[in-house]
């Protein structure tokens, strides 16, 4: 990028900044995706996901859950509240972790995360899970039972196994066993998107052969009032992307991963992740940067990483929360980086926005829409925003896919950007 | 695809290039390293957090011990490192996050008007630190942000020594915790703010310290994890997860050569040797 005459002090902060942290991106090995699962408002494991993603399903409803008297829409997980975690697991009981116990016993995920334990060491298998509000549901219950005169909380809270933001991977941890490196990422809602990044480099720096990632984000009042509080909530279906989108419907997910370094040959419908890209807006507490420039930096490092083009990507499965400003600021990033051809959408019409889990869910969607040939067309958007000149899509497509590219964006400023590919980027 | 040949086999060592301390009695890593080292006496006062003066005015009136404890210690330990924040990655770990904050949220949303501040919601999320770090310093390269409940000083060791390693350059690791009010105190009896930070880098210059490596014969380990010889830093050790660095910040202090055990997950505590500069 070159400054020239009529340059704004913005066009050159940006070249200043990419200067400053373009230089000597080392690009990254691949690594093999070679399990993973998700569990959502569209469905439990990943066969009910592709059929809702077929039918373009939306799991939105109007809220009821606990008694939140908000007029808003949530993508709830069916069942969660029945499931029971094994009982040497007992204390960890809570929204989250039964979410995350839902989620890890959906498509034979758990038989093959003990199986690379049995095959590299329990040891030598790391976990890295997102997360925003952990368990914190089960403290915001616990505050409506304190003791009268000593404002005491009930003796059958435990704090540590639930509301604390480590307790999902401590739970799935101790589930499968495993005696590696663990810790949870939670920077909002680039959590799950970023455990990816710290696994790969655990994994290039030999510190263990496999990982389990992924996130997982439980309803909770804390979230639902908060982004009320904020006026971020929408009182409809939220709308990514479409002119009269007024926020959005938050929804819970529980997604896994497990990473494995490239086999000596991959099959077809393997899956790989080949980039990913971090950043900091260092802007604003809660609003994005206004012209992206944090995304657009995330983006294009997981292209450099990824020794890829923009030209490289089929699909870009959106942050697309469907606030006026995040819609607004990731237009212009992406824009700048891609053009208005690159196919793309938001899956939170569908599931609604998952906080924590939005970015392993969304990378499961983007493994399923490389394995189906199916790019996701955007759900309950019905009149795209011509401010935002994308090649958003309405309907499905059905087309095979190279590489995608997935972004997560949070509070706080973080972005991350993964891209996956399929198994002809793998073995080249 | 390029293979770069970054793995297996070679263990993982970083400089120290610069420390950020504060905590009960400890002031700042001047002070605080001739605690560690013996030559000052250890006394217990409750910590003294600085306002952010780096944030805008309305940010620096709202922000809680949080924010003042990391961005106290973050900007020690690299004005010590001689490099520029801008240009650092960072790693933020701490046990969790803002209690005080936590338990205000939790207050309102049990009673009967459940209406929370949206200063008080945009600061309650675990990467706040984080956050306000990057606004402040105009940090834009990639931030990590962890929490591995009592493990999150190692578990944040961990992630910023591979992150030096791999991506071959300076990053700034800050680790903190503060304290729990009633009634979460009795769940979580945290009792004061401790934060720790570590400007670690790849190469060896004028600022270097010391020279932290992960043991190649197996950096995991279930032997028990150092502890302090003195009673109230022993104390400080267990009580605040934070302070699970104050052994490797003691040998950083004394200067010597030693193989150090850093408490980590329960099965698995971090086999270090620090080497001084």
């Amino acid at each position: 990028m070159l400054l020239n005459e009529g340059v704004t002090l913005l066009d050159s902060r940006i070249c200043y900044y990419f200067t400053l942290y373009r230089s000597a991106r080392p690009s990254v090995n691949p690594l093999w995706v070679s399990h993973f699962t998700a569990t959502s408002s569209i469905g439990c494991g990943l066969t009910s996901t592709l059929a809702a993603m077929r039918q373009q399903h939306s799991g939105l409803a109007p809220c009821a859950f606990d008694t939140v008297d908000l007029p808003t829409f949530i993508g709830a997980v069916a069942g969660v509240d029945d499931v029971q975690l094994p009982v040497a697991l007992s204390e960890f009981d809570c929204r989250n972790n039964r979410l995350a116990y839902l989620g890890l016993i959906q498509d034979a995920f758990s038989e093959a995360v003990h199986a690379a334990a049995r095959r590299y060491g329990a040891h030598r298998v790391g976990i890295f899970l997102g997360t925003s509000t952990s368990g914190i549901l089960q403290t915001e219950l616990a505050y409506r039972r304190r003791a009268p005169v000593s404002g005491a909380l009930p003796a059958d809270f435990v704090y540590d196994r639930t509301h604390n933001t480590y307790s999902v991977a401590d739970f799935a941890r101790t589930y499968f066993g495993l005696s590696g490196p663990a810790f949870v990422v939670s920077s909002a809602c680039s959590s799950s998107a970023k455990v990816f990044a710290s696994a790969h480099r655990m994994m290039s720096a030999g510190l263990i052969d496999a990982a389990v990632v992924g996130g997982v984000d439980s309803l909770c009042l804390t979230t639902l009032y908060g982004f009320n509080s904020l006026g971020l909530l929408s009182a409809q279906p939220c709308r990514p992307f479409d002119v009269a989108r007024d926020g959005i419907s938050i929804g819970e997910a529980a997604a896994f991963a497990l990473l494995e370094r490239l086999p000596d040959r991959l099959k077809e419908d393997a899956v790989v992740l080949l980039g990913v890209g971090e950043s900091i807006d260092a802007h604003h507490m809660s609003s994005p940067h206004p012209e992206g420039l944090g995304a657009r930096m995330a983006m294009q490092q997981a292209l450099d990483t990824a020794q890829l083009t923009s030209a490289d990507i089929g699909y870009i499965n959106l942050h697309g929360t469907a606030t006026p400003s995040n819609d607004a600021a990731e237009t212009k990033a992406v824009a700048a980086l891609f053009g208005a051809d690159t196919p793309c959408s938001s899956t939170k019409g569908a599931t609604g926005h998952t906080l924590g889990a939005a970015g392993g869910l969304e990378a499961v969607l983007c493994a399923l829409a490389l394995q189906n040939k199916l790019l996701p067309g955007g759900v309950n958007t019905q009149q795209l925003d011509p401010l935002l000149p994308l090649n958003y899509l309405l309907d499905n497509r059905e087309q095979a896919l190279d590489c995608v590219l997935s972004n997560s964006f949070g509070f706080g400023g973080t972005n991350c950007s993964l891209i996956f590919g399929g198994p002809a980027r793998g073995n080249t | 695809m390029t293979q770069r040949n970054v793995s297996c086999g070679k263990p993982l060592a970083v400089f120290v290039q610069g420390v950020g301390l504060l905590g009960p009695g400890l002031i700042n890593w001047e002070q605080g390293q001739r605690c560690l080292s013996g030559s000052l006496p250890y006394e217990v006062h409750p910590s003294v957090l600085p306002l952010p003066m780096a944030l805008p005015p309305a940010e620096r009136r709202r922000a809680g011990a949080v924010i003042k404890v990391s961005l106290a210690v973050g900007q020690e330990a690299v004005a010590a490192s001689g490099l520029d924040a801008v240009s650092l990655p960072s790693v933020f770990s701490s046990s969790s996050g803002d209690a005080v904050n936590c338990h205000e949220i939790c207050s309102a949303l049990a009673s009967s008007d459940r209406l929370i501040s949206p200063t008080r919601f945009h600061n309650s999320v675990h990467n706040a630190s984080s956050g306000y770090w990057s606004i402040s310093s105009g940090a834009m390269a990639s931030s990590s942000v962890l929490c591995a409940h009592d493990a999150s000083f190692s578990a944040g060791l961990l992630e910023a020594m591979t992150q030096v390693v791999i991506e071959d350059k300076p990053v700034l690791l800050v680790v903190y915790d503060t304290n729990y009010p009633e009634p979460l105190h009795v769940k979580r009896p945290v009792p004061d703010t401790l934060g720790v930070a570590l400007v670690l880098s790849p190469r060896r210059d004028d600022h270097s310290l010391a020279l932290i490596a992960l043991k190649d014969t197996g950096y995991l380990t279930t032997a028990a994890p150092n502890v302090m010889d003195n009673a109230a830093l022993e104390l400080l050790r267990q009580s605040i997860p934070a302070a699970r660095a104050l052994p490797l910040l003691q040998a950083i202090a004394l200067g010597q050569s030693t193989p150090l055990v850093l408490a980590y997950l329960n099965d698995a505590h971090l086999a270090l040797e620090v080497t001084p500069c």
